[in-house]
């Protein structure tokens, strides 16, 4: 099973593995140009010391996700994609990369730099033929650890839409496929390991006091050289003009995987347009900045949460009215057209166990309300955050619960809930593992939730450019009923077939009819 | 009839601060070509310091100091410091170059031919003792410390500097290797001719380098003169001195 699965993602493995490599190779050449320098800089104005490493020290403290979060609203070098996954990763480097330099050269015997001084280098001639030879092997550990670190912290630029090896990780995560997860850690660990293997054998031959082996160098040279070939040839693949690119993004968890799929391979069948998919972006605000921008040119919304999470309305029940809102305000303020419905109906579950509901008799969540205190809730972080979130429904129903929520990931709630680690859940209506776990949806008897029909949004500008994407994606209105999204849930999550070939098939099976 | 000798390095009522503290004070001093001027005294009488202010590794607060007739202020401080040899006690030579490469520094900063480089280094080789074939390829950690001193003079000659400054470069061998060494480059000093600005703590080795010896003490330079000069002199710093000549009677 395991060859099967091998071959099946191998050349994608492969081209993830290439773009990783490039993100890294980018950030690192970056960091290396702007990074030694400063440490030089600081061996010559000691007085900058402190600020400097200081603020790369800092720097590199803020967690990894934070960053790239943040530079999402950075106009020029953030928003989603490769250029702020570079500029993060670049920052993560630079640490060890003036820390090291600075600590290289300040730790020469003194005796050293006075002799040289006093003989006459200028220096600059200090600097290239004394100083910077004699702290290589410091620098170039750096440089290792520096290179180590991106590697790994590359793997998080597929929550913005980096690519990378980080895209099977989040698949894996949100569609809880283990062999997912290691399809995207194994190659970055190996990367990582040989980058490791192969600075630290140039590391070793710097350290040698005696001359250095000419034959070792012009070796060194061609695999320099063949390296180097290799990764431009990379950089210039990947980033070639993708003029006739629609890009397809989705949030992290299966159904949007699915619906993204559905997305693409709808534009790719109907029309001869190429797709890229940026799917398992981080959430529903970074699909939002995406598409508004232009990074993505489509991805599926609810209109529930665009009603209340993006255009931050007070919920209200009527569909009809959602949806018209939504699409009136989208094309006003944010030049993006909602297509229609893709029909079904998508509302947040409030889910408990199938035994504790039949043990208690409850059928609804005011039912439930009189046992909240003692259970233990999990919620995703959007459901926490969200207006018509935890703390709308809390207030609606009067809800309390002893123990604080716990925040989980939306991939992991329903085994956590199946598992007893949680008492209830607030999942999503047509999450495939909801009867096959028996699990129970307790009724929105208050009708608190607002509806959350599915539909593609897409940019205006992308549709002008290419109206037959909106004629191809009109096609897939009102097709997909509630159950039938339950069911291709229900195969990519526990079935763990991959989401290509349940759309794909689910293609097919509606073109017959 | 006997020329008068010219003033290589003269020192005009310099001073030198850092942080309000005088390291150097009313200094005035001529050293003449060909002698050998030791620069006598206790740990921070101000000899290094004047040292550094020949061959600019420093600047006088006030006063100055000229260099073959050149202010030091006035010289390009890498073209002062390729015509003045430079030795000290740790000898700094570099650990990545071989004793070729570090003996050839300054030819090669000066863009000497490496012909002209290797001939150079060989000759410089064998004026300080050390076989060329044997010590050319080795590397400094691969010396002895003697040798390693060698080695340090042999650089500060190759480019043929006419001043070598020079400060406490033997303090850090052994007795027996430091006399050979102080020998040798007694030998070598009066064959070369060059003029030589020696710094020691020690009387003994002031007495059998020097030509003329100035004592420091506390930043001021207050007994100048020859051995025999020295040996008469009443000034109390003097007299300390010379009862270290035979102090374990």
């Amino acid at each position: 099973m395991f060859f099967s699965f091998f071959n099946q993602y191998a050349s994608e493995i492969l081209n993830k593995s290439a773009e990783h490599l490039v993100l890294v190779t980018i950030a690192m050449t970056v960091a290396i140009a702007i990074g030694i320098p400063l440490g030089i800089l600081i061996t010559r104005k000691p007085q900058f010391a402190p600020a400097i490493l200081g603020i790369a020290n800092a720097l590199q403290t803020i967690p990894s996700l934070a960053i790239f979060g943040f530079l999402i609203s950075v106009p020029f070098l953030g928003g989603i994609g490769k250029t702020p996954a570079i500029v993060a990763l670049t920052v993560y480097a630079l640490l060890p990369l003036i820390r090291n330099t600075y600590i290289g050269i300040q730790n020469i015997d003194p005796a050293i730099r006075e002799a040289g001084k006093g003989m006459g280098m200028t220096d600059w001639q200090l600097l290239v033929q004394v100083e910077l030879p004699l702290a290589s092997s410091v620098i170039l550990a750096g440089i290792r650890v520096a290179t180590v670190i991106s590697v790994g912290i590359a793997t998080i630029a597929a929550a913005i839409g980096g690519g990378g090896l980080g895209v099977f990780i989040f698949r894996g995560i949100s569609t809880v496929n283990n062999q997912l997860i290691l399809a995207g850690a194994i190659p970055a660990a190996l990367i990582a390991l040989s980058a490791d293997f192969g600075l630290g054998l140039i590391e070793k031959q710097l350290t040698q006091k005696t001359a250095v082996n000419p034959r070792f160098n012009r070796r060194l040279a061609i695999a320099l050289g063949i390296v180097t070939a290799i990764i431009i040839s990379a950089i210039t693949f990947s980033f070639q003009s993708t003029a006739q690119t629609i890009i397809i993004g989705s949030k992290n968890f299966t159904e949007q995987v699915i619906l993204g799929e559905l997305l693409a391979q709808q534009i790719e069948t109907q029309t001869k347009l190429k797709v890229d998919r940026r799917f398992s972006l981080g959430g529903t605000f970074i699909c939002h900045e995406a598409v508004k921008s232009g990074q993505i040119s489509g991805y599926v919304e609810y209109t529930g949460t665009a009603f209340t999470a993006v255009l931050k309305q007070n919920p209200i029940s009527d569909p009809q009215v959602v949806y018209n809102q939504v699409k009136q305000e989208y094309a006003k303020e944010f030049n993006l057209e909602v297509m229609p419905s893709l029909g079904f109906n998508n509302t947040f579950a409030i889910t408990i166990r199938g035994d504790d509901a039949k043990r208690l008799n409850l059928k609804t969540i005011s039912q439930a309300a009189q046992y909240t205190s003692q259970w233990q809730a999990g919620f995703g972080y959007e459901f926490l955050e969200r207006a018509d979130g935890y703390v709308g429904l809390a207030k609606a129903y009067g809800l309390k619960f002893d123990k604080p929520p716990q925040q989980m990931e939306i991939g992991l709630m329903y085994q956590a809930l199946a598992q007893k680690k949680v008492d209830l859940i607030a999942g999503n209506s047509t999450d495939g593992l909801i009867p096959v776990l028996n699990l129970f949806i307790l009724e929105d008897d208050k009708n608190y939730f607002p509806p959350y029909q599915a539909v593609p949004i897409f940019n205006q500008a992308t549709l002008q450019k290419y109206p037959q994407v909106r004629d191809a994606i009109a096609q897939l209105s009102g097709l997909i009923s509630n159950e039938e999204m339950q069911k291709m849930n229900y195969q990519v999550d526990n079935q763990s077939r991959p989401a290509e070939i349940v759309v794909r098939e689910w293609l097919k099976s509606k073109s017959k009819i | 009839m006997s020329q008068t000798p010219n003033i290589t390095v003269e020192f005009q009522d310099v001073n030198f601060q850092v942080s309000r503290r005088d390291l150097v004070s009313r200094l005035n001093l001529s050293i003449y070509q060909g002698e050998a001027l030791v620069l006598l005294g206790r740990s921070g009488s101000g000899k290094t310091t004047t040292l550094k202010l020949i061959n600019r590794l420093l600047l006088p607060t006030t006063g100055q100091i000229l260099v073959g007739d050149r202010l030091t202020t006035k010289w390009n401080e890498i073209e002062l410091r390729r015509n003045i040899g430079y030795v000290i006690q740790e000898t700094g030579l570099f650990p990545h170059f071989n004793v070729r490469q570090n003996i050839g520094l300054v030819p090669s900063l000066q863009k000497w031919s490496k012909h002209q480089i290797e001939t150079r280094v060989y000759e410089m080789l064998g004026l300080v003792g050390l076989e060329p074939e044997i010590f050319s390829q080795r590397y400094p950690h691969q010396l002895s410390g003697g040798q390693r001193q060698r080695v340090g003079v042999a650089r500060a000659l190759a480019a043929d500097p006419p001043i070598l400054l020079m400060d406490e470069p033997f303090g850090a061998l052994d007795p027996i290797t430091r006399l050979e060494l102080q020998q040798q480059f007694r030998a070598l000093q009066r064959q070369l001719g060059k003029t030589v600005v020696f710094v020691t703590h020690d009387i003994q080795e002031a007495f059998f380098l020097g030509t003329r010896i100035g004592l420091m003490d506390k930043g001021e330079l207050v007994v100048l003169g020859t051995k025999e000069e020295f040996l008469r002199s009443p000034h109390p710093e003097a007299q300390a001195f010379i009862a270290c000549l035979h102090p374990l009677e």
